[in-house]
């Protein structure tokens, strides 16, 4: 579309059928304040949404794109992308897994996803989904009865504005960084969870459930809010590989736990990560955040990260209540050309927090793998406790790992461990295991699988088995 | 069982085996003795598989089979274990787990189930109590932070759960006090049999008074040079292996 189609589109933003038009058609590429006039029309949101977008945007246009990770990427032409890109047709997609890569369904294969979610994970457009509907439409009964919100953002914006004023950005600030302007802005889509006080959420609240979920990966907003007494634990993601054809996806994750709640977060990413010389692969830019608002609460994240061409990310824990408590197991995979930046910032506001990081990273092909971690202890947080422990795994010859650890101690009664081993898989470790009988596919599974046991035991028990069956396929070929 | 016929193998530029012919029969202990450098432990590594020392000549026959056509685990599976001289850490791996999967690999190429996780664990517990093993070593990650005799015991632990036809056992003698070589020469007493054959690969004629072996080997610059019976080792001891590179020589 020329500059003079969009301008023209731009000028009749408010007829009714341009929405129209560009719900089934997309928004060209290109991003001004008419741009996120649109979004927020198409979502029909209320005048505060709009108002909260357009600020960020306009933060967004002073800052300056980061260049301190240890990544590196051609430089994005953010005026090239489709803020809104309208969900697929049925006609453009396939119409049966017949029409599917067949590698892709050799992936499913290996990770035993069931066959009716083949279809939906692939995007064929047939009545697959419909099995997972009728079982979402059975949990969200189970959830209303314990007071449970669960249900897309744009929902929320609509339904529970009174939440989103009071809790979104009060976690990740519109200008907390230059993708968490830029997802503000224009976010998609994502998810809402509300806990009400004292309610043990009755079941592990899954992505995978929620309805809706199309056509929202590329800046997803996800708004978790535990009140007092609460619990719940979220399942992001999935092991399958996604689809998408968006390059850049910039997600940011706000979680609020007040007095005595408990958020357990786990993440599987498993998106595009290119080829085998890197082309095509997503760049995963994401802002996760979690604030332990009140005394005696607890956030913990877990993420299995094995997709992306380039991973951006430190899930993080504000221990602003007393005694609060925050967690970081992870495992990060790169293999052949995949960059991952990945680690957490533990910052200790209260008295009595104590924070456990526990980082994992696996490195293959001419893969980089970084963490990079920050553990600050403010003045104010007697008696606050870190342990970090940060481990590389190498496979090959030509890939790399580095540590990138800050701490900024200001208490001196804080008591701080870090431990960090960097090993490798070697030819004899392989020889020994094959002098066994075991062939050595399965000898580097095995090495890999003990070497992340502790990140794994974090999972819920059914996504434990499925990272683990990842992993295996991830590093397929990395070794010989 | 086991027909080497003039062998020649290199490790990088160096030629190390130089025709060597060695026939092993079931039932049979044989032990391997000579200077370092002599090509011991490259035979070894040759009959297991290692990728690195390459085969240049002569083959390796067992029970029929073309071995030096088979992957290092086919062979494992048909029955050839390698005690190694230096066992190597697997940090993270459970010892137990190592040792499930190798008696599981070996069972499914047989065409058999998997073995029963308790038979398995109460099995692994009575053959460590034999080798004087803590049964909390099960436990650790394999090898891992293990000492000389402890990663020694655990390869004769290895080999007594595998129950294999050709036992080779690299220097499975060295660096091992008095109570640990008793210990391990017991679990290696304890698996001969008629169908079974151990070749014993030492410097030392010390493990030869714990194991009986049924012929003696003497290997210099890649050969075998002299063979005999039991008394050969003991002539050895006297001697010391110039006796036979004179012997040779002359």
């Amino acid at each position: 579309m020329s500059a003079e189609n969009l301008e023209s589109l731009v000028n009749k933003r408010y007829e009714h059928g341009f929405i129209t038009d560009i719900a089934s058609e997309g928004l060209p590429p290109g991003l001004n304040e008419d741009v996120v006039r649109a979004i927020s029309a198409l979502k029909k949101e209320p005048e505060f949404m709009l108002e909260w977008r357009l600020q960020a945007y306009r933060q967004w246009l002073e800052m300056q794109e980061p260049d301190w990770a240890h990544v590196h990427y051609p430089k994005i032409d953010f005026n090239s992308i489709s803020y809104y890109s309208a969900p697929k047709s049925d006609d453009d997609r396939p119409k049966s897994l017949d029409e599917v890569d067949p590698k892709l369904l050799e992936t499913y294969d290996k990770l035993g996803i069931p066959l009716h979610e083949r279809a939906r994970l692939a995007g064929v457009a047939v009545d697959a989904v419909f099995d997972s509907v009728s079982v979402a439409t059975t949990f969200k009964a189970k959830l209303a009865e314990a007071g449970v919100i669960f249900c897309s953002f744009s929902e929320a914006v609509r339904e529970h504005p009174e939440l989103i004023k009071k809790y979104l950005g009060s976690v990740v600030p519109r200008r907390d960084n230059f993708y968490a302007a830029l997802n503000s802005a224009v976010f998609s889509d994502g998810s809402f969870v509300y806990i009400p006080k004292g309610v043990r959420c009755p079941m592990e609240l899954s992505t995978y459930f929620r309805i809706n979920a199309a056509n929202t990966g590329q800046f997803e907003r996800t708004l978790i809010i535990a009140e007092e007494g609460s619990h719940v634990s979220y399942l992001e993601g999935c092991t399958a590989p996604m689809r998408d054809e968006n390059q850049l996806h910039a997600a940011v994750v706000e979680l609020v736990a007040l007095e005595g709640a408990e958020i357990k977060y786990s993440t599987v990413q498993n998106w595009y990560p290119g080829d085998e010389n890197g082309v095509g692969g997503i760049y995963n830019f994401v802002t996760k955040r979690g604030d332990c608002r009140g005394a005696n609460s607890k956030i913990s994240w877990t993420q299995v990260e094995t997709g992306s061409a380039i991973t951006w990310k430190y899930p993080s824990c504000i221990l602003r209540g007393e005694n609060s408590v925050g967690e970081f197991y992870s495992v990060a995979v790169a293999n052949n050309m995949q960059q991952a930046d990945t680690g957490t910032k533990m910052i200790h506001i209260g008295a009595n927090t104590r924070s456990t990081i526990v980082s994992k990273g696996i490195s293959a092909g001419k893969a980089q793998n970084a963490y990079r971690g920050l553990v600050k202890v403010m003045p104010q947080a007697h008696g606050a406790r870190n342990h970090t422990q940060c481990d590389s795994l190498l496979i090959g010859k030509e890939c790399g790992a580095h540590t990138f650890p800050y701490m900024e101690i200001k208490n001196p009664s804080a008591k701080i461990e870090h431990e960090a081993t960097t090993s490798k898989i070697s030819a004899d470790q392989l020889f020994y295991c094959r002098q066994r009988g075991i062939s050595e596919e399965d000898a580097v599974n095995m090495i890999v699988n003990g070497f992340c046991k502790e990140v794994f035991k974090e999972l819920p028990m059914e996504f434990a088995v499925e990272a683990q069956a990842l992993l295996n396929v991830s590093l397929e070929g990395a070794v010989g | 069982m086991l027909q080497i016929k003039d062998l020649k193998s290199r490790i990088g530029e160096t030629e190390i085996l130089r025709g060597l012919s060695l026939t092993v029969n079931a039932g049979e202990v044989h032990a391997i003795m000579g200077p370092n450098g002599s090509g011991k432990s490259t035979l070894a590594q040759v009959i297991a598989g290692h990728a690195d020392y390459v085969v240049t000549g002569g083959e390796v026959v067992y029970n029929g089979e073309d071995l030096l056509q088979l992957e290092p685990e086919i062979r494992a599976r048909k029955g050839i274990f390698l005690g190694f001289q230096y066992p190597v850490e697997i940090p993270g791996v459970n010892n137990a787990y190592l040792l499930k999967a190798a008696v599981n690999a070996k069972r499914q190429y047989q065409g058999l189930g998997e073995v029963d996780a308790f038979e398995f664990l109460k099995l692994a517990r009575e053959k460590m109590a034999e080798l004087g093993m803590d049964p909390k070593f099960l436990n650790r990650g394999v090898n891992e932070g293990f000492s000389g005799g402890e990663k020694k015991r655990n390869e004769i632990l290895q080999m007594a759960m595998l129950e294999p036809s050709l036992a080779i056992l690299d220097e499975t003698d060295s660096g091992l006090d008095i109570d640990a070589l008793k210990a391990v020469a017991g679990g290696v007493n304890s698996l001969r049999g008629p169908d079974r054959a151990i070749v014993l690969v030492t410097h030392y004629q010390r493990l030869l008074d714990y194991i009986e072996p049924d012929y003696v080997h003497v290997l210099s610059q890649g050969r075998i040079v002299k063979s005999g019976d039991k008394s050969l080792a003991l002539e050895l001891e006297e001697k010391g292996y110039d006796w036979v590179r004179e012997a040779v020589s002359a």
